[in-house]
């Protein structure tokens, strides 16, 4: 039994360990910033066919929900938070984005080739 | 002041759709308005703690925690469901006769209430939580115009509300000998729908494999944004644009939850209550 408790970190280390370099593997980041409610850059061009992540930043103090039907997501980020958001294999397009709480400003495109 | 009607609106509707099957659900079952009022308030106060940790939420999990988050929160609310359905399997039909014979409470005091309190906090707290992070980013930065955020906030409640209680009163006018088939259908389909939705989350997670990133497209027949595609969305699962594993989801939690049905209503030996263990101590 001490063994087996004694070995939950080591497992977990592991675990954390194993996370990142498999994500850094699998896809490209791709960094938009959220300003004055605004997206920066308003069109993302990312290459099709394959998984790839988004990192939002959030530069506004109040929250922002990433959202697109395109895309099927919804999330929301934090007031000078980030978000992840992992999405494709996209086939190539123009996918469309926006910001729910201020949808009239924040919006962008996902251009995928 | 529109703009935050609509948006309090979307986040409103499925937490009223959802409470109003669940009033139906049990109806002449004994406090069930306090049950339900206080699941709902449960929801709320986890809500806002939920919106307060946000931040940490969203990066937990190497940045997918919100999603793990939702399907969690869904999954439970899924085999709540469920449960639900299976107990009544088993008691739907006396909690039916008594209904049309006492016409009022039933001595329901074994009836898993909690469970069906704890699905109503459950949609609650996931919808309420946008809401509060909302409404808190809209008083953050109109200051000038809270006036105008409450109305608008209130306009959003009232239509969600209305809604709901459009369904419920629907509910109520179905005879009691045939309503608890009627909401158990429905609490069936909001399991399934919830269930593959939850699935939904873990593709986005990249924990689950979409197994097809999307198998139909009807969102020009009928789009997930506007009102019909959001009440089906709740009450039916309804996706325009499903992810395989997210069909294949919702067909295995309706077969799954079907078949304990069958089972518990068929065989008399699994009863657990103990007023059917005294009549049967042979089996001791």
């Amino acid at each position: 039994m001490k063994r087996l408790l004694a070995s939950i970190p080591l497992m977990l280390v592991a675990l954390g360990a194993g996370l990142p370099a498999t994500e850094a593997a699998a896809s490209d980041t791709f960094t938009i910033s959220i300003k004055d409610h605004r997206f920066d850059p308003a069109q993302v061009e990312v290459p099709a066919g394959k998984k790839i992540k988004l990192l939002v930043k959030n530069l506004d103090p109040t929250p922002e929900e990433f959202e697109s039907h395109e895309l099927k997501r919804e999330k929301i980020i934090a007031g000078n938070g980030k978000a992840t958001i992992i999405i494709g294999p996209l086939k190539p397009g123009t996918y469309k984005f926006v910001g729910e709480y201020h949808e009239s400003t924040a919006q962008g495109q996902i251009i995928a080739k | 002041m529109l703009a935050t009607a609509i948006i309090v609106f979307r986040e409103v509707l499925e937490a009223a759709l959802v409470m109003s099957i669940v009033l139906a659900a049990t109806r002449g079952v004994l406090h069930r308005g306090l049950w339900v009022s206080g699941g709902a308030l449960a929801g709320l106060l986890g809500a806002a703690i939920v919106a307060w940790f946000a931040e940490a939420i969203a990066e937990a999990a190497s940045g997918v925690g919100q999603e793990v988050f939702n399907a969690a929160v869904l999954f439970t609310a899924v085999i709540m469901l469920g449960w639900h359905n299976v107990w009544m399997s088993r008691h739907g039909r006396e909690l039916a006769s008594s209904l049309k014979h006492v016409g009022a409470a039933v001595r329901g005091g074994t009836s898993p209430m909690y469970v069906l309190a704890a699905v109503v906090g459950m949609a609650v707290l996931r919808e309420g939580s946008e809401l509060v992070l909302f409404l808190y980013g809209v008083a953050a930065t109109a200051s000038g115009n809270t006036g105008g955020m409450l109305g608008g906030a209130l306009i959003g409640v009232g239509a969600g509300a209305a809604i709901g209680t459009t369904l419920y009163l629907g509910l109520l006018r179905i005879p009691s000998s045939r309503l608890f088939a009627v909401t158990g259908w429905m609490i069936l389909l909001l399991a399934a729908g919830m269930a593959g939705q939850g699935a939904a989350f873990l593709v986005q997670a990249d924990i689950l494999p979409a197994l097809g990133q999307t198998l139909w497209d009807t969102s020009a027949l009928i789009a997930d944004e506007g009102v019909l595609g959001r009440v089906l969305h709740t009450l039916v699962g309804y996706t325009a644009r499903p992810y395989g594993i997210q069909v294949l989801v919702y067909l295995a939690t309706l077969g799954v939850i079907l078949a304990l049905m069958k089972i518990v209503d068929r065989n008399p030996g699994a009863r657990l209550l103990p007023a059917a263990r005294a009549t049967s101590p042979a089996s001791r």
